[in-house]
């Protein structure tokens, strides 16, 4: 049934697309956040260190970015594959 | 104008607008009182999101965590990245489908995935849970507010503030409180943001609290930054250094993660995305409601430093332009003689702050002495076994029981006294030489910290007074911290009416139900709800926003693992969820009780809540992320062995992948 093919190929696409956005979510936050900050203590964002930024300011704009891209992308997405409103 | 009266004036006056709007926008119907209608749009909805999510813990309680954390201000950035992250995932894994299904309520959407009564009833429980335990955590905060303000105790500051919240949520319903929200949403953002560019203009020269975070220290000519200043004057006192690293990243990985998926996990919140017109407006509806919530939480980490800052320059006036012992502590003349340091009275009087002049020397000397404390309780062991050796040994009390004679039995040295005198000898030396800026606490003077309470729910809110801002300034504030509470009180008793009245009465004890009497229930659960809340609030379990965290934790381990194994996989049976949702409730809550006491009843913990006592390391406030996990590998495990949803249940699974087709929420 091509009807049911076109929607698992919109699903895994969709699938895909939400890896790569949890995958950035992951490094800005629970990466240069937290985990990384030790490594990266030499380098600075103004009278901080990259992962104080991160943590208590940059992830969250990284999240904005990322729930922005998500819906511009999946607009586009339900337009190729037909599932738009 | 005095303060007293122009708070009134202020907090009156946003009271006034909130009732007005619930008035005028009073519900009628069930589906008004649940889900304001339809055609929310996702602005207005986002900010709506905002308001009802940024609660008393996001404005009164956060940013005082962080400035008054032990172990720096760093170790508490869990709560600014948990509580924002978990938007991502709500846009990413939930809000869509949840939209899809087009139906009311999270029980609703469990139930019928699930294809079964029972989960949709363990759902109502969990939700009712999660909800009740975050309500305690805003009536702290209306207690803390009310008391300040209104210059009365924090007991009788909540009863008021439960009897507001009560009349508001219970006539407003969604409707009302929707459109009141966007109001204090206003109101709460401009209230936050206004002392905070005030104090970061007068502490770093940035308009932007955001650049004055990372900016430099203006009052010492700005060629230290302002991070840098503070762990300086703090370290001098004996603190932790404010950037300090954590010293368990593991808690806080697990606690950030805790945060974010029970976040994401959130009734109030995820209800809000039920009702927007279309599946993309649901994605971009969390963007939006991510962006009024970053206005706040951007700004929320300079808050916290600066209030730091500003408080230990009040205490240490000779920080500000160098090091803080350069200079004497505030006098107690000035803290009672100077209008601008009033607040400390004032606060004072609310018994949320403390101070008392133990040495007697006319001033208050704020420090760390818990770094005393160890070598104390060593002098402290030593005096008492050589009091009680030489009781033994049949000897009067002595007046100096460091002279030679004190340990003399008939005139000759007696070893074993001996001995214990050189014990205590030695850990008085040992205590005697801890420094603070390079001096000990005998050549400075100093017999213990000072200032010996200043509660971490009054920083924001004394915060524009320490930095001496214009009294509208505050009377403002106080007005953001009630809309912030009020708003969140309001959409979680929304949430836990709908539960009973909706899933619980309506869904399985008697579906006959007209829309009149499902009204009467709600309003009616609403009030029980309030007043469990209250009673509880009487003596809090923690901060208003550690509190909160403790829902987040349930949240995270019961509702996002179902909702997330509903839409992403068709072969989790009903067994499955309803034996990992219980696993993770039942794991969860057992573990916070045993530390923090069953069911928050003051006494009733099995073991004091130090990171000693905790199991690897995991506080209570973490360990939703364990309780998700295990609901995870529960209903896999319990799936794999039962027999797979029926067609019917699996073509729903299909259905609210694709956007197509979805029409407005439905109510059955």
């Amino acid at each position: 049934m091509a009807d049911k093919d076109s929607s698992n190929a919109y699903w895994a696409a969709n699938v895909r697309i939400i890896v790569i956005s949890l995958a950035i979510w992951f490094v800005c936050s629970f990466g240069l956040g937290i985990i990384l900050r030790p490594a990266l203590s030499g380098i600075s964002v103004g009278g901080a260190d990259l992962g104080f930024w991160f943590a208590q300011n940059g992830s969250i704009y990284v999240f904005l970015i990322l729930i922005f891209a998500y819906a511009a992308i999946m607009n586009r997405l339900d337009r190729q594959h037909g599932v738009e409103e | 104008m005095d303060q007293f009266t122009l708070n009134l004036l202020v907090v009156g006056a946003t009271f006034a607008l909130y009732i007005g709007i619930a008035i005028w926008s009073r519900a009628g119907s069930t589906s008004e009182f649940y889900a304001a209608g339809r055609g929310v749009p996702p602005v207005m909805n986002g900010m709506a999101t905002a308001a009802d999510w940024m609660s008393a813990a996001s404005f009164i309680s956060m940013a005082g965590i962080i400035a008054l954390a032990p172990a720096g201000g760093y170790t508490q950035s869990a709560f600014l990245m948990g509580w924002t992250g978990g938007y991502v995932l709500l846009a990413l894994l939930l809000a869509p489908y949840l939209r899809k299904f087009g139906k009311f309520t999270v029980p609703e959407f469990i139930g019928d995935r699930f294809y079964s009564g029972a989960a949709r009833l363990v759902a109502v429980i969990c939700l009712i849970v999660i909800s009740v335990t975050y309500v305690i955590g805003q009536m702290r905060g209306v207690g803390v507010t009310f008391s300040r303000f209104l210059e009365v105790s924090t007991d009788t500051g909540l009863y008021i503030g439960a009897a507001i919240v009560f009349a508001y949520a219970v006539f407003g319903g969604m409707k009302g409180i929707t459109y009141t929200q966007v109001a204090q949403y206003v109101v709460l953002i401009i209230a936050y943001t206004i002392p905070a560019i005030f104090i970061s203009l007068n502490l770093t020269g940035n308009f932007l609290p955001q650049l004055g975070l990372i900016g430099s220290y203006a009052p010492s000519g700005g060629e230290v930054s302002m991070l840098a200043k503070l762990d300086q004057v703090v370290t001098e006192l004996g603190f932790t250094a404010y950037t300090a690293d954590t010293t368990n990243m593991f808690n806080m990985v697990l606690f950030t993660m805790s945060l974010m998926i029970g976040t994401a996990g959130l009734p109030h919140v995820i209800i809000r995305f039920f009702t927007v017109p279309k599946v993309a407006d649901a994605r971009s509806s969390a963007g939006w409601a991510l962006v009024f919530i970053a206005l706040l939480y951007t700004v929320a980490p300079a808050v916290g430093a600066m209030a730091r800052l500003n408080l230990t320059t009040t205490f240490w006036p000779a920080a500000t332009a160098g090091n803080a012992l350069d200079g004497a502590a505030l006098s107690l003349e000035d803290i009672n003689g100077k209008p601008e340091l009033s607040w400390i009275n004032t606060w004072k009087d609310t018994g949320l702050l403390a101070f008392e002049d133990k040495n007697g020397d006319g001033r208050i000397q704020y420090f760390n002495d818990a770094r005393l404390a160890p070598a104390a309780k060593k002098v402290a062991d030593a005096t008492k076994a050589l009091v009680d050796a030489r009781t033994a040994a049949g000897l009067a009390e002595a007046s100096d029981l460091t002279a030679p004679e004190a340990v003399q039995v008939n005139g000759t040295e007696d070893a074993n006294l001996k001995a214990l005198q050189d014990a205590l000898v030695a850990a008085t030396a040992e205590r005697g030489a801890i420094t603070y800026g390079g001096k000990t606490i005998a050549e400075l003077g100093w017999t213990a910290n000072e200032l010996t309470k200043v509660d971490n729910d009054i920083m924001v809110l004394a915060n524009p007074e320490i930095a001496a801002l214009p009294g509208w300034v505050v009377a403002l504030v106080a007005a953001g911290g009630l809309a912030a509470a009020l708003s969140t009180a309001a959409g979680l008793l929304l949430a836990i009416s709908s539960a009973i009245s909706h899933d619980l009465i309506k869904g399985s004890i008697n579906p006959k139900i007209s829309e009149r009497g499902e009204l009467l229930a709600a309003r009616i659960s609403m009030a029980f709800a309030i007043a469990l809340a209250t009673w509880l609030g009487l003596n809090p379990p923690g901060f208003a926003a550690q509190v909160v965290a403790l829902a987040f934790g349930l949240a995270a381990a019961t509702i996002f693992p179902a909702l997330m194994m509903g839409i992403f996989s068709k072969r989790v049976t009903k067994e499955g969820a309803i034996v990992g949702m219980l696993v993770g409730l039942v794991f969860t809550a057992v573990y916070i009780f045993l530390y923090l006491g069953w069911f928050f009843i003051p006494g009733t913990a099995v073991y004091a809540n130090t990171p000693a006592n905790h199991f690897f390391g995991i506080s209570p406030l973490s360990i939703g992320t364990v309780g998700a996990v295990l609901n995870f590998l529960a209903a896999y495990l319990v799936s794999a062995v039962t027999r797979e949803p029926p067609q019917h249940v699996q073509d729903l699974v299909e259905s609210i992948r694709i956007p197509r087709g979805a029409g407005a929420a439905t109510h059955h």
